[in-house]
């Protein structure tokens, strides 16, 4: 896989991650400098700037250097000394495939959905949020990224604000202020951890890397610390009763902003819980589990049920998203190898397959206007390709072996079962309902004889199948080959719980095997399991 | 008779005030014996004064840092980096306030050398105020700053909130001054001097038994009653919004910039270099009028349907900000809390001075069309006005990659050095609280329909020299967020003032 593997010495001649960043920057201050009269080149800047920046990502992939745990391409500069806040930008398995999934979801977002008016704002909003949204993810000094994380609220208040549907003010409004909260704590305990840490580095700064290898919080400190960074984490993921502003913002925001905001935006939660939250505090993390696994199942069956109440199709989709999140953080709390990076592969998945399905259900509103489920009906007489394209997204996000809904969640549960057993045992009725509310939807919405309203429904054109194309290509590569895909993941993953079990103590490997030099051992024991669990899929795909 | 002894006076040092004197008496008697000048050229000489004095600033900044910092005209003024920084706050803001009123008052038709003159005026006695060293000089510079403030509020002469503005400003203000003014006394009553580092010196040396410091104490509740008004902290905070709506808007950014400025650095000098030992029990009654102000001026804020009044109480929670890094101050050995105030101020100094102009232009002919409605569909009307007070808003809000956010962030990095969680706490989530009003703002701007009535509202007109301001400000707002580190470096060099 490692073809481009001479990865590290390139990329210090190139900083690849800066221009992760910067190239939507530009682009979006570009697309503010075209005419307004010429929208298509206006569209077609944004457009470049966002393949290039996708490109990249791609780029980034192919030369990561696969088997190693550690920040790679990174990027690492002063930039306000005076406080010790530097540009350290950096990217491992946790977080390179989120960068990827960003990279790739933007020009998708951008083909695939029109705003009807106002193109230009519009455009160049989406690329900022692009620069935000990789500039978090790619983060590692911990003002670096609360400013990206921040930042990333402005681009999809105004993208839900103006090109949102009838109720969209107020669920800007209410994205913005919900989010606002908890990074208001987030900031205290930024600020507090590197102040607290300075005494042992022996100087403020708030790299991340250097706090978490160089400081040790005392018990009480850590946990308060990490409640602090948790809240802000746990509003984004959205954990259950955080979780309010998801619904509203999800339903009202149009259909590009949907597809980002459960594609990525989410995500920035549940990569902030493992990345900051597990990382900096793993004692922390560790003593509040049961509240965040308890958390976690509520989402999970929370979610479920709300969405099947829904009589909105949009509004279904939403609460899924919080079933399906509450997945990834009840992996990420169970510690084992399995369960994180099972929520890593989950974070990914669900964007593809989220991200896919508002984009269909988008689809659905320009043609008909309306997103109630009682209003559509039969669709699949006379939309066949259509009603295929949602029903492999569909399949994916129920989870459905063979498709790769189910890899990751597969992952999650079986990596939670010796941790966390009893919360696994409730969560899994998770995906029976998850089956139950999309299946009925499905029906109500393709099955059945197509009413006068619903017949005229078109079938699915030329520039949409090519923007779903790549989503469902993903959906079945990932689902039948994770491999490549897991064994870049595992190693940081690997690092990170071993870490957690040295300052902590806690058991996070299933089996017998005590840490210390087992790595080779437990590399390959996880790589066959990963193997087998592909041959298995194929078998039933 | 003997001989007065009169005292060496060390030019250079207050060659910045004698450049702005000299600025306001040409204006005001040059203009006064002339018919009325061209277009702009009222502003364009006040702010041909002020350039003089930000550079003569700029070389004594220079100065001070060789050469250390200076007490002049025996003991009377400080000339140190606090003084400085401010100084180049006051006048940079007063070049600013003075373009944006440029066309103002021909809109208004109040075109005349005298508002400029005033604004000269209030800047010497904010600058008096910033480096006084005597508590008699600070009054002088208070008052100064203070009659000059009241007349400029009142100066929209056909406008009775613009009268009724100035009266209130003027009772309320001679009450607040009454109270510093006692202050003064009772603190020279207990500690026998005036000068401020001579009452440190001597509070420094003297052991107080069981109530004997009753006076000291008391002078100081009333010194911080006084300045408390002046920098509008609740609960010395009920003039502000009457008065910020009343006002001729660039004169609301005068008092929210350079009337802040003057009386925050005078209220640090008065704690840290008078009161320093006295710092626990200073710092308890700070700490409440802090977390008054933040919580207090944000909810209060998001109640109001005037934008002028609404960035009144916002004022009010920025001055609880600007408290917080006071209060840190006030800890033994700190080193963050000054700096973070005075960062705060020049950060929000130009902040506000943008905000205030582009408020001054929406509120079309007769400056009374403030509410949220008159920013309605402003987005359409006038893009760029409306895309820099988004900056602006989002910039107050403590939004990252502007200055509000280094602003806030220095703020509350020296509340958590001083382990001050909790006013730390507070103050983001009253920061979120007050993010409503700003998007409230915003909302109207961007996001809300036209209505029927709105195409035949006046336009919204943006003359050049305001512009030149508004883009000041949002570069500056821009940049010092991302690149903050030479602001910071000043700010903390301010630390060395003279004791």
């Amino acid at each position: 896989m490692s073809l481009l593997a001479s990865g590290t010495g390139e990329a210090l001649s190139f900083p690849i991650l800066t221009a992760l960043v910067l190239v939507p920057l530009i682009g979006a201050i570009a697309t503010l400098f075209t005419t307004a009269r010429r929208p298509e080149i206006t569209k077609m800047v944004a457009l470049f700037s966002s393949v290039v920046t996708g490109g990249m990502s791609l780029w980034l992939l192919a030369s990561f250097e696969t088997g190693d745990a550690g920040f790679q391409f990174v990027s690492k500069h002063e930039w306000i000394q005076s406080w010790g806040i530097g540009w350290h930008l950096g990217v491992d398995g946790i977080s390179l495939f989120l960068v990827v999934l960003t990279g790739v979801l933007f020009p998708l977002a951008i083909v695939g959905c029109d705003p009807h008016h106002d193109e230009k704002p519009y455009l160049a909003w989406i690329l900022m949020l692009e620069a935000g949204v990789m500039g978090s993810f790619l983060s590692l000094d911990l003002v670096l990224f609360f400013l990206f994380f921040e930042i990333v609220l402005v681009p999809m208040y105004f993208l839900i604000g103006r090109w949102g549907y009838d109720q969209r003010v107020y669920a800007a409004t209410k994205f913005f202020l919900y989010t606002m909260v908890g990074s208001a704590f987030m900031l205290v305990g930024i600020v507090t951890t590197a102040l607290l840490a300075s005494d042992q580095l022996g100087g403020v700064t708030f790299d991340l890397v250097e706090i978490a290898e160089g400081a040790n919080f005392a018990a009480s400190t850590g946990r308060w610390l990490f409640f602090a960074f948790a809240i802000a984490f746990a509003v984004k993921v959205p954990l259950f009763p955080l979780h309010t502003w998801l619904p509203d913002a999800h339903t009202q925001a149009p259909t590009a902003g949907s597809v980002i905001l459960a594609g990525v935006l989410l995500k920035l939660g549940t990569y902030g819980l493992v990345r900051f939250g597990v990382y900096l505090f793993p004692e922390a993390a560790v003593w509040s589990r049961e509240l965040f696994l308890t958390l976690a199942v509520i989402g999970i069956l929370w979610g479920a049920i709300a969405a099947t109440m829904q009589t909105d199709l949009k509004r279904l989709v939403a609460y899924s998203s919080v079933a399906h999140l509450g997945f990834i953080v009840l992996g990420t709390f169970a510690f084992t190898t399995e369960a994180i990076s099972g929520g890593v592969m989950q974070m990914v998945n669900h964007g593809v397959s989220t991200g896919a399905l508002f984009l269909l259900v988008g689809m659905i509103y320009e043609r008909r206007h309306t997103r109630a489920i009682a209003e559509l009906k039969g669709l699949q007489k006379v939309a066949p390709i259509f009603a295929a394209a949602f029903m492999v997204v569909m399949l994916s996000s129920i989870g459905v072996p063979g498709l790769n809904g189910f890899v990751g969640e597969f992952l999650v549960l079986i990596g939670s079962f010796s941790t966390a057993r009893w919360w696994v045992v409730i969560g899994t009725v998770g995906v029976i309902l998850a089956a139950l509310y999309l299946l009925w939807a499905y029906q109500r919405v393709f099955h059945g004889e197509p009413d006068e309203a619903n017949s005229s429904f078109r079938e699915l054109r030329l520039r949409e199948g090519a923007v779903l194309l790549p989503f469902i290509g993903l959906i079945v590569f990932c689902g039948l080959y994770p491999k490549p895909m897991l064994d870049r993941i595992e190693p940081s993953v690997k690092v990170l719980l071993e870490r957690v079990e040295e300052r902590t103590g806690f058991q996070t490997s299933t089996g017998d095997h005590s840490h210390g030099d087992m790595h080779g051992d437990s590399d390959d024991e996880s790589h066959g399991e990963s193997h087998d669990e592909s041959d298995n899929e194929k078998g039933e795909g | 008779m003997p001989p007065i002894d009169y005292p060496a006076i060390d030019w250079l040092a207050v060659s910045p005030m004698i450049v702005v004197l000299v600025g306001a008496l040409v204006l005001l008697v040059v203009g006064s014996l002339t018919r009325m000048w061209p277009r702009s050229l009222y502003a364009l000489v006040t702010v041909a004064v002020v350039v003089p004095a930000v550079i003569l600033e700029m070389v004594l900044w220079n100065r001070v840092g060789h050469e250390g910092p200076v007490s002049i005209v025996d003991d009377a003024l400080s000339i140190d980096r606090l003084t400085l920084f401010a100084w180049i706050g006051i006048t940079v803001a007063v070049g600013l306030v003075a373009l944006s009123t440029s066309e103002y008052l021909r809109r208004e038709e109040l075109d005349g050398p005298e508002t400029y003159a005033m604004y000269l005026a209030a800047a010497i006695g904010a600058m008096v105020m910033a480096s006084a060293n005597d508590f008699v000089v600070m009054f002088l510079g208070l008052e100064t700053l203070s009659i000059a403030l009241y007349v400029l509020a009142a100066s929209h002469r056909r406008r009775a909130e613009s009268q009724e503005s100035g009266l209130k400003y003027f009772v309320l203000g001679g009450f607040a001054s009454a109270f510093f003014l006692y202050g003064i006394a009772l603190l020279y009553g207990s500690t026998g001097t005036t000068n401020l580092s001579g009452m440190g010196e001597f509070l420094r040396g003297q052991v107080f038994l069981d109530g004997d410091d009753a006076m000291l104490l008391a002078g100081l509740a009333l010194l911080l009653v006084g300045l408390g008004f002046k920098i509008a902290a609740v609960p010395f905070h009920f003039w502000t919004p009457d008065v910020y709506q009343g006002a001729p808007t660039p004169t609301t950014s005068f008092m929210a910039s350079i009337g802040k400025f003057a009386a925050f650095a005078a209220m640090l000098r008065v704690l840290l270099v008078a009161l320093p030992t006295r710092a626990d029990d200073w710092r308890p009654v700070v700490w409440v009028m802090a977390i008054a102000s933040v919580v207090i001026g944000s909810i209060l804020a998001v109640a109001q349907t005037d934008v002028k009044r609404m960035l009144a109480y916002s004022s009010i929670s920025h001055a609880g900000f600007i408290l917080i890094g006071v209060e840190a101050a006030g800890h033994s050995g700190d080193t963050a809390g000054l700096p973070s105030a005075l960062l705060y101020l020049m950060l929000y100094s130009v902040l506000v001075v943008g905000t205030f102009t582009v408020i001054s232009l929406v509120s079309r002919t007769g400056d009374g069309r403030t509410d949220l409605a008159s920013f309605r569909g402003l987005s359409k009307e006038r893009p760029a006005l409306a895309l820099a007070m988004t900056v602006f808003l989002f910039a107050q809000a403590g939004m990252p990659v502007t200055s509000g956010f280094i602003a806030k962030f220095g703020v509350i990095k020296a509340a958590a050095d001083n382990q001050s969680y909790a006013v730390a706490i507070v103050a983001m989530v009253a920061s979120v609280i007050a993010a409503v009003l700003y998007l409230r703002i915003m909302i109207s701007m961007w996001l809300s329909d036209a209505e029927t009535g709105d195409e035949t509202r006046e336009k919204v007109a943006v003359p050049f020299t305001s512009a030149i301001v508004i883009l000041a400000a949002v570069i500056f707002t821009i940049v010092a967020g991302v690149f903050p580190g030479w602001l910071i470096d000043a700010s903390r060099d301010a630390l060395a003032v003279v004791r």
